[in-house]
């Protein structure tokens, strides 16, 4: 962050608003693993514990909230600084909107393991771990102010747009395979697309880290893989 | 029922605000290589800056950087004072006013100056704006009734005082003393007007009536202001310079300066951190 303020205090008030992300981050990063374990070991007990704990993220954003406008009205940041509160206030909601979709993931397991198991879960994971990888980089992004780690990161979504496009057919297909797939098939759909939408809040998250460093938004056009919005598959054809 | 779409329709032709357009960018002062000198120090180095017409702009930075002295320059205040001196050109619409045989009234009647203590003169509110006028000019009793009056209301002090002009100028607040220093300076229709930490001695809600007047007065003239509180910069100015040990470091538009400056120094002194 620099060279410190002359007043002492204003340094803490923003350390403890870094504290407070790097904290939601780890939670964002353990929620969503422990989501894909409840869902790879049909694990309900653990899926209950994911949605539950979701509510110590909500109170670690209201935390940042608080803090921010309480900064922003007492200091009344400039430059770097105000970035830097800015920055902590968006952070926050991606992070809390990334552990909603954990949680939702994990709400979905409960259903599915009530459900006889399908094969494609199997695919789930690896997207799960792709996102995690994801949220993990631009958190250490975040963490260093490193705004071309950022941007490394933000580059990699698209990758999980391919991954959730491929997902995205296969699940169709086994569904038109045999109806009684319906049911679980369509809870991966929306688990997989909660884990696109999770990458999605890294990339803003990214780009939350390069404004900070910067001043100026990141603008490149990032090319969009998720083709599944526009994708028909039709019975007898190759997905 | 109908009203529904009809209402979405409104809220998307709902025109956006947009800031007034400002206008033209016209240079007033072209500070070129400027030095300046209290015997042998050299309080401003090479100092290179225009200040634009109905623009108003501030100088910051911390005690002893320069601000009021090139501030100073720009009147030729430092005349009254012996073994100060400038170096290089100051034009003024062109004009260098650092040249020698310059009409220094003259000048001074074009480059009006309030500082940061009230200072009126004792005698009445109305005596206080009209002199300046009859320095200048010979009118009669009528029209420099009227001048003053415009003055004032300029100042957005007439309303408190037009029906005590004959009471001493001494009686106001600090605040009405302060734009009583406005519209004595304007009085005499200057085109620039030097502000020295205008609002330092002022309460807040007095320091907003300053600010509100120089929002308004800016656009009759090229404001210049001195002042050690930023947030007063930020909210006033259009454009800032940041000085630092007699040099000027930056000089760009308030938003940029003071959202994401070019030096690091000014990052620093901006954001409370030690250089």
């Amino acid at each position: 962050m620099g060279n410190e303020h002359i007043i002492k205090s204003y340094d803490e008030e923003l350390q403890r608003l870094d504290k407070t992300i790097t904290r939601m981050g780890g939670l964002a990063e353990s929620q969503l693993a422990a989501a894909i374990d409840a869902v790879m070991r049909r694990d309900s007990a653990l899926a209950a514990r994911v949605v539950e704990d979701d509510a110590e993220v909500d109170r670690l954003e209201r935390d940042v909230d608080g803090h921010a406008v309480r900064m922003l009205a007492l200091r009344q940041p400039m430059a770097r600084d105000l970035r830097e509160v800015l920055a902590a206030l968006k952070i926050a909601a991606d992070l809390e909107r990334i552990c909603d979709y954990a949680a939702n993931v994990a709400k979905r397991a409960i259903a599915l393991n009530v459900l006889p198991p399908v094969k494609p879960v199997f695919a789930l994971p690896r997207m799960a771990r792709f996102a995690q990888e994801l949220i993990k980089d631009v958190l250490d992004a975040y963490v260093a102010r490193d705004a071309d780690k950022a941007m490394a990161a933000w580059v990699r979504d698209e990758e999980l747009d391919e991954m959730y496009s491929g997902l995205f057919r296969e699940l169709l297909t086994y569904m038109m395979e045999d109806p009684r797939n319906i049911t679980p098939c369509t809870h991966l759909l929306f688990m997989a697309k909660n884990i696109e939408r999770i990458g999605d809040h890294a990339t803003n998250i990214a780009e939350r880290v390069w404004f900070l460093v910067h001043g100026t938004p990141l603008e490149k056009v990032r090319p969009k893989s998720d083709v599944s919005s526009t994708a028909v598959v039709r019975p007898g054809e190759p997905a | 029922m109908n009203d529904m779409p009809r209402t979405a329709v409104a809220r998307q032709d709902a025109p956006l605000v947009e800031p007034r357009a400002a206008p033209d960018l016209v240079p007033k002062i072209e500070i070129r290589r400027l030095r300046f000198f209290y015997k042998k120090f050299e309080a401003l180095k090479n100092i290179d800056l225009t200040l634009y017409d109905k623009r108003v702009t501030a100088f910051i930075g911390p005690s002893g950087c320069g601000k009021s002295t090139l501030l100073r320059v720009l009147n030729r205040i430092y005349d009254l004072y012996p073994g100060q001196r400038a170096e290089g050109e100051v034009l003024l619409d062109g004009r260098n006013i650092l040249e020698p045989g310059l009409d220094l009234n003259l000048l001074r009647a074009k480059v009006g100056m309030v500082f940061q203590k009230p200072t009126p003169f004792p005698m009445s509110i109305f005596d206080n704006v009209a002199f300046g006028i009859r320095l200048y000019e010979k009118l009669p009793a009528s029209e420099l009734a009227d001048r003053v009056e415009q003055a004032l209301r300029r100042a957005a002090l007439w309303d408190e005082v037009k029906d005590k002009l004959r009471q001493s100028g001494l009686s106001l607040s600090g605040g009405q003393q302060q734009r009583l220093c406005i519209a004595r300076a304007i009085a005499v229709k200057p085109s620039v007007l030097l502000l020295d930490e205008p609002a330092s001695a002022l309460d807040p809600i007095s320091t907003q009536r300053i600010e509100e007047l120089i929002a308004e007065l800016k656009a009759d003239y090229c404001i210049v202001i001195v002042t050690h509180n930023m947030q007063q910069a930020a909210r006033s100015s259009d454009f800032t310079a940041f000085m630092y040990l007699g040099e000027l470091i930056e000089f760009s538009d308030t938003e940029t300066l003071f959202t994401h400056p070019r030096e690091k120094r000014t990052e620093d002194y901006i954001t409370g951190r030690f250089g």
